[in-house]
């Protein structure tokens, strides 16, 4: 087995206390003071991520943004320089082999932030579909990314570098500068509250991360580790790939059609993709909220039917779930047959033999209290419509 | 957290208490360190018979699924009934107010368990 990557931070989490755990071929940490106490801090006030494990692809020249037209389904060309965008990648197939946020630098200089799992799969991806005038680097290793995430995340921002970011829109970032580090902030994050993920030089990390820490603690600042970054994900309903979306299961199947522009361009996959939206879906990514008591867990399987007492016909598998630490109700995501997809559908998720009833419900688990400010109304109609 | 020296304990890191006739049941504050915050408590019914070494319930925290090993054999005759709607109990009061089941002995099992001080030593000749 290969050694374990550490980010700049790590002497910062030894230090802090942090358990200490290998994720994607990095020892991260899990948790600070607890999950729960991490993810409630998020929520209510403002938490401090290192994701400094999040790969950094940068694509430079006159063939940038053909290149990653070719590469993503959501539309690069019709997002505006300083804009960033969620997209997946996909295969011939339609499958999707990483999701990531690219960050319209420039047309000729895009920011691909992808899954640390997925980092050299990705760039050798990459570079066997670039385009002659399009570099294509991976400077994972140079950056680092510390997320700043929950209602008092820009009160925090501005006590430490001043207002010049509370106007920035969500999916929009800025060149920033914060305690002598010059960072590239986009109002982006993870945890479905408002919120910065900061981009700076990997020796400049523990600088900024100690920084943050001071500017936050009048805005009781939590430190958080990944296990906090998992539940409140999930809560907003925001899908974690090798999870929740994989090779084997396609943007149409797992809600994301809004980023997929199947009549606006040509990609990678969208002849499949096109297919099968022809044909229809035969099953579909729902959100399930428990009304048994239990917790289901990625790999359960899920059954036809609404008793505790017998199970049904299996047709389908949780890919996520846990108990909601806001909403104190197990969620879950699984992909059912579209028959059983619709909103209010009762199915029984398997939990150690047992039958657990659980409902499909519409749209994220939770909203944010304190919702960014919206994206312009020209960018809004970009970034959603397909 | 000090273990008590009130109780007996197992490798497994549970505890158990005599209390008048029956015994009580928990799990032990470092079990609880490894597990982190505990999102749900499985136990099992009043009148189960348990047998030593068994699972008699599960244990859930937000990253994981544990399952509770019987420290002696039995017969369930209370459940915590807090823990259904508190399981965080456990994490704040693990010798305490985060109890799990109460057992009426089948048997003198619960002298063969570790004392506090072999517990104790246990934890150190793991670290």
């Amino acid at each position: 087995m290969d050694e374990l990557k550490t980010t700049p931070l790590i002497a910062a989490h030894r230090e802090a206390g942090a358990r200490l755990v290998p994720f994607a071929g990095h020892l991260m940490p899990l948790q600070y003071r607890g999950i729960v106490a991490e993810h409630l801090a998020v929520r209510q006030s403002v938490g401090l991520f290192d994701v400094s494990h999040m790969g950094e692809l940068v694509l430079r020249g006159g063939g940038a943004l053909a290149t990653i037209e070719r590469l993503v389904t959501n539309s690069i060309a019709s997002a505006a320089d300083g804009q960033a965008v969620y997209t997946p990648i996909c295969n011939p197939a339609g499958g999707i082999i990483d999701d990531c946020v690219v960050y319209r630098q420039r047309a000729d200089h895009l920011l691909v932030v992808v899954n640390a799992a997925n980092v050299q799969q990705d760039a050798a991806w990459f570079r066997a579909h670039a385009a002659a005038d399009c570099s294509v680097d991976d400077e994972s290793e140079q950056w680092a990314l510390l997320a700043l995430q929950g209602p008092r995340a820009l009160a925090t921002w501005c006590a430490l570098a001043g207002p010049a970011l509370a106007t920035l829109p969500r999916f929009r970032l800025a060149a920033a500068e914060a305690a002598g580090v010059s960072c590239l902030a986009a109002r982006t994050g993870y945890t479905g509250e408002d919120g910065f993920e900061l981009f700076c030089a990997a020796d400049d990390a523990p600088r900024l991360w100690a920084a943050l820490l001071e500017a936050g603690a009048a805005h009781d600042l939590q430190p958080c580790g990944l296990g906090a970054r998992d539940t409140l994900r999930l809560e907003a309903r925001l899908l974690l790939h090798g999870q929740d979306i994989d090779a084997t299961t396609t943007p149409l199947e797992a809600g994301l059609g809004w980023t997929v522009k199947l009549r606006q361009k040509d990609f990678i996959g969208r002849a499949a993709l096109l297919d099968q939206q022809r044909r229809g879906l035969a099953r579909r990514l729902v959100g399930l909220e428990l009304r048994s008591r239990g917790i289901a867990r990625a790999g359960h399987p899920v059954h036809d039917g609404e008793s505790e007492t017998s199970l049904g016909p299996r047709i389908g598998q949780v890919t996520s779930g846990t108990m909601s630490p806001s909403l104190k109700t197990a969620i879950a995501l699984a992909y059912v047959p579209l028959a059983r997809a619709g909103v209010g559908q009762r199915l029984q998720v398997e939990v150690r033999g047992k039958a657990l009833v659980a409902e499909v419900i519409k749209g994220a688990f939770l909203r944010a209290a304190t919702p960014p400010p919206p994206s312009a109304p020209a960018a809004r109609a970009r970034e959603r419509s397909s | 957290m000090p273990n008590p020296s009130d109780r007996r304990y197992t490798k497994d890191h549970e505890w158990a208490r005599r209390d008048d006739g029956r015994v009580t049941v928990g799990i032990t504050a470092f079990a609880v360190e490894q597990l982190g915050d505990i999102t749900l408590v499985e136990l099992p019914a009043v009148g189960t018979q348990l047998r030593a070494g068994q699972p008699f319930g599960t244990i859930e925290s937000v990253k994981s699924v544990s399952e509770l090993y019987a420290p002696l054999s039995g017969r369930v005759a209370a459940i915590n009934p807090r823990l259904e709607t508190e399981p965080e109990l456990v994490n704040s009061a693990p010798f305490d107010t985060g109890w799990m089941i109460a057992v009426e002995p089948s048997g003198d099992e619960l002298e063969q368990l570790l004392d506090a001080a072999a517990y104790t030593a246990l934890l150190q000749d793991a670290h």
